[in-house]
């Protein structure tokens, strides 16, 4: 491997999905750019809703983009790729065939001869540690043991690009550290099967760990923010003060979508030029307000109500798609700040935090109308029907205009969580109507 | 309380025991179905011609191989039926569309009430031969269990996975591994359990279909269902005793050597990757595993099975190209040519029955329907009212329901047919009018379904939620209004559905039953297409048929899909 060669590049790649009753597109990701070499790993990191599973998906050749193409080794992909091996999230091994069996699907699809099969499979087995396993069945298996099969099912076809589907996300902490370390350490020793990797994550450390080029998507649409090299010695230290700063870095960049990210090409995300458009354009970040609360409460009692926001995911154990929409809520609601990797909470965080129940719902409502337009839009509607009530499909069908179904509707949940929380509204389950609360009518 | 052997006890045996009893029971088993199979070729010339049936134990035991055999040629024809059918209409936008619906009216069509149509152009099928009949037969068997296997099928490839979906293709596995590999293993568990309640039901079928009168000719098939109605004609007690024990003795053993080694085996493929907790056991799945002569055999035939499967494979390879998105224009000349058909099709069923009965009878039948839609609501009110507070009081109780619970599936699949007699005697005895006798003899099938969803639901209430109700105190008709009623409201709801269509295919032949010369008779929509049936009228047989389907898709449309989203959306548990 001492020429590095292009093996896959993505060229002005688009996604997009038709809105529900017809209503237009919901783009999912936009003039994605890429290219995956010879000898590196590639870490796709970014938030939910980024479309990194989609973008890995497309480059698999599981789904067709809606414009652009994929090449795999310069030829345009048309159909799954066959240069590709993929490490799924949830494993996806089939539960009634041994390990063995399991590991040998892709050979028996290519027509390899069942000795020459089985051979090739052992080893496979072997190299991921499940000697001895061959002729367990997955459900006999931990979680750890089970994504072993599945890299072994992958290795074993050699693929040049190595695809990862978030691979360490379904088991637990100590399991994943441990096999994340393995996996580095077989590409170190340069015996790995494949020529590369691309991996999905939405891990920081994960991706700063273990990959070679960070590549940041952004989300509505989903764009590359930025790539990121990382030059770091491998095997990496954690506890080393170049890690922790990329990890910083990377943090504040990803709570931050308007802020460049610095490195290579560098595109920034604009979101702030287009006020004029509907409320119901902005998403909500998908928190409950206890969650928010929570987490001031914890900040609250550190020192000078700042928190390092990697030691505080670490504290918490959450990853990043948990904790980064419970600090987009609290800055959204103008409780925080976040900067430079760190949180802190603002005079009105900090009251919030403190304060009773009743008065913490005060607040809440106040800080809501004050800065989340959407809230104002739908207290107008409620008040201009004289019975001060709306059905939902209403409001639905207004964040149906901008999103997807099912993504309309979790908008939906939030709002209405939000909305009874601060006593701006109620809704009836039952009839789907939402009601002018009380407090509102007077 | 261990009868058999346990696996680890046989292993101790070198080439023993297992294998001895695996090869007997095979030759066995060859031997009886040679047996059986002789007399499906015997000559048939009606109305010269015609099979017996004897009364005598001696026969019995024969005739019930008969009738089994029977079953288990429908249930291999559903199978296969199954598979193809499911397959097309999960892999094809296109046939999809038509496929579904079409299985959904085919599911609500009364099968005894086209088996006149059937038994007369299966005889012209094969002349001069039983073997008209009995494909008859069989054809009434598959229809009453090949539409929920289909749909369970259909079902379950619908719902693979997606990363396993995915998995397949990325690993560019050919249309055949899929299948093999993908498709069929995860639909297993929800197939088998399928059609082994279908294949209950079948009995029903295969008895009521064995001796029947079409067109003023009564045809008779040898089985345990016309060694039935031989008994009642003659009115001998005796016989109908030992044809009940028969019947039950054959549907244990069914149980037993067949059902119960398939779901024992069946548990591999489920999709859930961790171990299940309560297995089902089976001493013949055991004692099949055990021996080594089904291994040994199975390896013995590794090289021929690989060929074939590589030859399958090249004629599937998976696609190159990327599926492409259909045009819009195309889709409309395909949905308007769909309608076309449609309304082509009813026009032309309209014409035949407004040109030979007229307009009236339409609404003669449509009234006769309504009596008998009484009798089914009757049915399952009073059904419920007693069984539901039975199969509560059974499910909260796991020891009992354990026990219980095959019981019930026993009496579920047990033909009720079987009883008519000894109820008809009841209500000539006693002097009920079978306008009302009708309810009790459709409930001798139906209430099962009821009875057996109640103690499934009430066993799925978690243990917390009983406890809490405890401890608040809650009491009585409270008890049930907030804590059992919408816990086991799902349940209900699917054995209600299951207990009306049940109805309503038992109301054919329970609207009209026979003791000796005796004659009841009561007035419905069943009584209706029995008496058409006999008479050989066609177009009232169509229109009959017609309107009880109507009655059960309506129904079905317009009240249990209401019940089944209430179920899905607020009593999820």
């Amino acid at each position: 491997m001492t020429q590095t060669e292009t093996l896959i590049s993505v060229e002005k790649v688009s996604k997009s999905f038709p809105l529900p009753d017809g209503k237009g597109e919901f783009t999912v990701l936009k003039d994605i750019n890429l290219t995956i070499n010879s000898g590196e790993v590639v870490a796709l990191l970014g938030r939910s809703g980024s479309g990194k599973s989609t973008l890995l998906r497309i480059m698999a050749g599981l789904i067709p983009p809606s414009q652009g193409r994929v090449l795999s080794n310069g030829v345009p992909l048309n159909g799954s790729n066959s240069d590709v091996a993929m490490v799924f999230q949830s494993f996806a091994l089939l539960p009634w065939l041994t390990v063995q069996e399991n590991v040998e699907l892709g050979l028996e699809a290519q027509g390899v001869k069942r000795a020459e099969r089985g051979r090739k499979a052992l080893k496979a087995i072997d190299l991921v540690g499940l000697d001895g396993f061959e002729s367990a069945y997955p459900k006999e298996l931990s979680g750890g043991m089970k994504q072993r099969v599945g890299f072994a099912r992958a290795f074993v076809l050699q693929p040049q690009v190595l695809f990862m589907d978030e691979p360490f996300s379904a088991l637990d902490v100590l399991t994943s550290e441990n096999l994340r370390g393995e996996i580095d350490d077989l590409w170190n020793a340069q015996t790995f099967p494949s020529q590369s990797i691309l991996i999905v994550t939405h891990n920081i450390e994960e991706a700063v760990f273990l990959a070679d080029r960070i590549i940041i998507l952004g989300s509505n649409p989903g764009i590359i923010r930025g790539d990121v090299k990382v030059d770091l010695p491998r095997s990496r230290d954690r506890n080393s003060e170049e890690f922790k700063d990329l990890v910083n870095y990377i943090y504040t960049a990803m709570t931050n979508p308007q802020i460049e990210v610095m490195d290579q090409k560098t595109i920034t995300s604009d979101t702030t030029s287009s006020i004029t458009e509907s409320p119901y354009t902005y998403p909500l970040p998908h928190v409950r307000v206890g969650g928010i609360s929570g987490l001031l409460e914890l900040i609250v009692e550190q020192k000078d109500g700042i928190d390092d926001i990697p030691i505080l995911a670490e504290r918490l154990q959450l990853a990043v798609d948990d904790l980064l929409p419970i600090l987009d809520g609290a800055v959204l609601l103008g409780f925080a700040e976040v900067a430079d990797g760190d949180i802190k909470l603002t005079d009105i965080g900090e009251d919030f935090a403190t304060t009773t129940i009743l008065r913490s719902k005060d607040i809440f409502r106040q800080q809501v109308l004050k800065r989340v337009p959407i809230f104002n839009s739908i207290l107008q509607t409620l008040r201009e029907k004289r019975n001060g009530s709306m059905r939902a499909d209403f409001f639905l069908d207004l964040w149906d205009d901008y999103f997807p179904k099912a993504e309309a509707e979790r908008q939906f949940a939030t709002a209405i969580d939000w909305g009874r929380y601060g006593e701006l509204f109620e809704y009836d389950a039952s009839e789907e109507r939402l009601y002018l609360s009380e407090l509102q009518t007077q | 309380m261990k009868t058999f052997p346990t696996p680890e006890t046989l292993r101790r045996f070198p080439f023993g025991l297992a294998d001895i009893v695996v090869i007997l029971g095979t030759l066995v088993l060859l031997a009886i179905i040679a047996k059986l199979g002789q007399g499906t070729l015997v000559t048939f010339r009606p109305p010269d011609v015609l099979p017996t049936v004897d009364l005598g134990v001696e026969n019995l035991v024969y005739y019930t191989g008969r009738s089994t055999l029977r079953m288990f040629i429908a249930l291999f024809c559903s199978t296969v039926f199954t598979l193809v059918y499911g397959y097309i209409a999960a892999n094809s936008v296109k046939a999809e569309r038509i496929m579904i619906p079409l299985l959904d009216i085919l599911q609500s069509v009364p099968v005894l009430g086209f088996l006149s149509i059937t038994v007369t152009g299966f005889i012209a099928l094969f002349p001069g031969s039983l073997l008209g009949l009995e494909a008859a037969s069989i054809f009434a068997i598959f229809t009453s269990q090949v539409w929920n296997m289909t749909f369970s099928f259909y079902q379950s490839l619908k719902t693979v996975p997606k990363e396993l979906q995915e998995a397949a293709v990325l690993y560019q596995l050919s249309g055949w591994q899929k299948f093999v590999k993908l498709e069929v293993p995860s639909a297993t568990i929800g197939l088998l359990w399928n059609a082994m309640m279908s294949f209950g039901g079948g009995w029903f079928f295969v008895t009521a279909s064995e001796a029947i009168s079409v067109l003023n000719q009564e045809y008779t098939l040898p089985g345990i269902g016309s060694y039935l109605a031989m008994a009642i004609t003659q009115e001998n007690m005796m016989a109908l005793g030992e044809a009940l024990v028969a019947m039950t003795i054959m549907i244990i053993l069914v149980d037993q050597f067949f059902w119960r080694p398939l779901i024992a085996w069946s548990d591999k493929f489920r999709l859930e990757q961790s171990a299940s907790v309560n297995v089902i056991e089976s001493w013949v799945y055991d004692i099949l595993t055990t021996a080594r002569i089904p291994t040994l055999v199975a390896q013995s035939l590794t090289p021929f099975s690989d060929r074939v499967n590589e030859i399958l494979s090249a004629l599937s390879k998976p696609s190159k190209q990327d599926k492409k998105t259909v045009s819009s224009n195309s889709e409309t000349i395909y949905n308007i040519t769909l309608w076309l058909i449609l309304g082509i099709l009813i026009a032309l069923i309209l014409h035949f029955i407004i040109s030979t009965v007229g307009i009236g009878e339409i609404f003669r039948v449509l009234g006769l329907g309504f009596l008998t839609l009484l009798r089914v609501t009757f049915l399952l009110i009073f059904a419920t009212l007693i069984w539901t507070p039975i199969g509560v009081a059974i499910g909260f109780n796991p020891k009992l329901a354990n026990f219980l619970q095959p019981v019930v599936q026993f009496l579920a699949s047990f033909p009720a047919n079987f009883i008519f007699p000894f109820a008809t005697l009841f209500f000539i005895r006693f002097n009920i009018s079978l306008g009302w006798g009708s309810i009790l003899l459709m409930a001798l099938g139906a209430q099962w379904y009821i009875l057996f969803n109640s103690i499934a639901g009430a066993q799925s209430i978690p243990t917390d939620l009983r406890e809490m109700s405890q401890d608040i105190g809650l009491k009585g008709w409270q008890r049930w209004q907030k804590l059992i009623i919408p816990g086991i409201f799902s349940a209900w709801v699917t054995g209600g559905v299951t207990a009306s269509g049940g109805a309503w295919n038992a109301s054919i032949i329970a609207e009209v039953v026979s003791w000796g010369s005796n004659t009841l008779v009561a007035e419905g929509l069943g009584s209706y297409i029995t008496k058409a049936t006999e008479m050989g009228d066609w177009p009232r047989i169509a229109l009959g048929i017609a309107i009880m389907s109507l009655f059960v898709v309506g129904i079905n449309r317009l009240f249990w899909r209401k019940l089944y989203q209430l179920a899905e959306e607020k009593y999820h548990l």
